[in-house]
């Protein structure tokens, strides 16, 4: 297990307060001078060294990213927008960095946008995250009125004002483009790749988007060096992660540990076990509702870090496990997540549209067991034909998951689906016209 | 995608009150020059709170000329999104989410209390006119399910007995105190914290 004194979140249940002079207490804003005087490139270089890996979703590396951004500030300004819109079904850790963290996560900005040259922050949180938006306010208010914010902040000579912009109940708006349309007062449908956002992003100028616990970590890494961080976990894979352990688990939380930690202690040792014991364990989604089940068997060794995870053909996501047993309905699950991803869908690009409906339906007729043999390989040539053919990952996310379910548990849905088209004898329905070659006298 | 149409009965008139109008001044702020579009979706949320929890179409057409925006753009953004109430949903507006995870937890438990208590369908008015419910996608508190919300506030750790109470506070026109129902702090595991224990008990 990690040792406590390597969390970076130490205020993760809120034992000491969110408020400014507890988080300087445990060392936020401590020397963020020093750190800025080092320059721009020591800090992409550290963030480099860490090895981080973007902690929305997809593990993009921070340093790396950032290093995308034009070296001088020319007529268009640069922008630095913080991903909080947090809806990826299983997970729940940003919520908790900004309504206990959030000293983190400004300071984060502070040194981000310093590496990057942006004068302006947006943080877009999801609109139903009203309060702990609040109470980051309040945070920021705090900040401005310590002039940690705003000319000059925290004596680093940088000038930074931030913004919390609220979503609307759109899943869409965590893909970066749609969440900078819609920062942009449009509907949030993700834009074409290339240009990428670090050229032309929010209202046409340089932008970098970085999730919120990435952002987080930032100061950390900074004050502790790069090789620290890169000292956990393993390589490419380094570093802490929060955790959001759900589902049909004893004590269901929100844990920060190393990367690469075994599924099995995740689940035993800090969510208190499988309702029911690991035995009554089925299935576990290992990174948020997108990445692909993976049943009990493989359960045993695997480790959480994104490199084990896609070898396994999931992946590590937003590290939000979901924890399914066998009380449950393994294709009624899968079908309510196929739900939600054709409620989310935005509607752009005809593949996601219409196919994440049709997943959706074909999967509800499973559950109940009306399709028959064939369907089972249809859906999962429906999943090939959005996979890859949408503008955004969506199309992806909503295929995955199908994926898995059909790579693992096509056996129970071939158990259960046993419908034959073919009608073999009379029947009185009118529009069957063709019933007489039924005759076996003819 | 979701299916979302306005109201039939549409108020004729809309305008911001004064402190509507101060809040809506002081997010346009938050933009650069000649972006002012990009306060859209906060100056609905304001027309949808002065407004008893929805937006009419007035509403869409006052924020239009404000903002100095084509109508059509504020209804797309009105309806693309779905935290905006297109029809009015009562005082207390409850969420209840039911994707997976919170499925798997009981979730539908607490819609059946929601059909008990409020109404039989999803988006139709109690009998006294001050609450409705609806199923929702996943809210991002999934370590705390099974959950709703009720307007700005999350009600963590439920079950149907205590959705029950809550619901008949509602009714009664009386909030609820909002997080967890199973005494939880926060979103440490119930009674079997392994971390950060000196501080726990500091």
């Amino acid at each position: 297990m990690l040792k406590d004194q390597d969390r970076i979140f130490q205020n993760l249940y809120n034992d000491l307060g969110p408020d400014l002079t507890s988080s300087q207490k445990r060392g936020d804003w401590v020397n963020t001078k020093e750190i800025t005087e080092k320059g721009r490139d020591w800090i992409i270089n550290e963030i480099k060294d860490s090895q981080l890996r973007g902690r929305g979703g997809a593990g993009f590396p921070t340093g790396l990213k950032w290093s995308f951004a034009p070296k001088e500030v020319k007529s268009r300004p640069h922008y630095l927008v913080i991903n909080g819109d947090e809806s990826e079904p299983g997970t729940c850790k940003d919520r908790d960095i900004l309504r206990f963290e959030p000293h983190k996560l400004i300071e984060g900005c502070l040194i981000t946008s310093y590496a990057i040259q942006a004068h302006v922050c947006y943080i877009y949180i999801r609109g139903e995250y009203f309060t702990d938006g609040q109470k980051l306010q309040k945070a920021i208010d705090e900040a401005y009125e310590k002039e940690l914010l705003g000319k000059n902040a925290a004596g680093t000579g940088w000038d930074l004002d931030i913004y919390i912009h609220y979503g609307a109940g759109a899943y869409i708006c965590g893909e970066e483009t749609a969440l900078l349309e819609s920062i942009e007062g449009k509907k949030g449908q993700p834009r074409l790749k290339p240009p990428f956002p670090a050229l032309i992003g929010l209202y046409g100028c340089p932008t970098i988007i970085n999730n919120v616990e990435t952002i987080a970590v930032v100061p950390t890494i900074l004050r502790r060096g790069g090789k620290w961080f890169a000292s956990l976990g393993r390589e490419k894979n380094t570093g802490t992660k929060i955790f959001c352990i759900s589902g049909n688990v004893n004590n269901p939380c929100n844990v920060e540990e190393e990367m690469n930690i075994p599924l099995k202690e995740l689940i035993e040792v800090h969510a208190g076990g499988v309702i029911g014991g690991w035995d009554n364990l089925q299935a576990v989604i290992p990174g948020g509702s997108s990445m692909p089940l993976i049943p009990k068997e493989k359960c045993e060794t695997l480790t959480m870090d994104f490199d084990s995870l896609m070898a396994e053909k999931s992946g590590l996501g937003t590290a939000g496990v979901v924890v399914i047993n066998k009380d449950q309905d393994i294709i009624k699950c899968m079908a309510r997540i196929a739900r939600f991803y054709k409620h989310e869908s935005c509607g752009q690009c005809t593949p996601c549209r219409e196919g994440s409906g049709w997943m959706w339906r074909m999967l509800e007729r499973m559950s109940r067991g009306e399709a028959s043999k064939d369907e089972i390989e249809m859906l999962e040539d429906v999943t090939k034909q959005i996979e890859g053919h949408t503008i955004c990952a969506f199309g992806e996310g909503s295929s995955w998951p199908v994926q898995g379910l059909l790579r693992h548990f096509k056996d129970e849905i071939k158990k259960r689906n046993k419908f034959d088209p073919i009608v073999k004898e009379n029947k009185d329905i009118p529009y069957l016209v063709d019933q007489h070659l039924l005759d076996k006298n003819a | 995608m979701s299916l979302r149409k306005p109201a039939k009965n549409q108020p004729e008139n809309f305008v911001f009150n004064s402190s509507s109008l101060e809040a809506a001044k002081r997010i346009i702020a938050n933009y650069p020059d000649g972006k002012q579009q990009s306060a859209v979706m906060a100056l609905l949320y304001i027309a949808q709170k002065q407004n008893d929890n929805w937006i009419p179409l007035a509403a869409m057409k006052y924020i239009a000329k404000f903002l100095d925006m084509p109508y059509i753009k504020v209804y797309e953004v009105a309806t693309f999104y779905s935290m905006y109430n297109l029809s009015p949903v009562g005082k207390y507006f409850v969420q209840v989410c039911t994707t997976t995870p919170c499925m798997i937890r009981g979730a539908n438990k607490l819609v059946e209390a929601c059909k008990e208590k409020i109404s039989e369908n999803e988006l139709e008015l109690s009998k006294n006119n001050n609450c409705s419910w609806m199923e929702v996608e996943c809210l991002g508190a999934c370590v705390n399910a099974p959950m709703m919300q009720i307007n700005d506030d999350y009600y963590e750790d439920l079950d149907k007995e205590k959705t029950l109470k809550i619901l008949d506070k509602v009714l009664s026109g009386e909030k609820p105190i909002p997080g967890s129902y199973r005494g939880r702090v926060n979103n440490e595991p119930e009674n079997n914290r392994k971390t950060l224990m000196d501080l726990k008990n500091a």
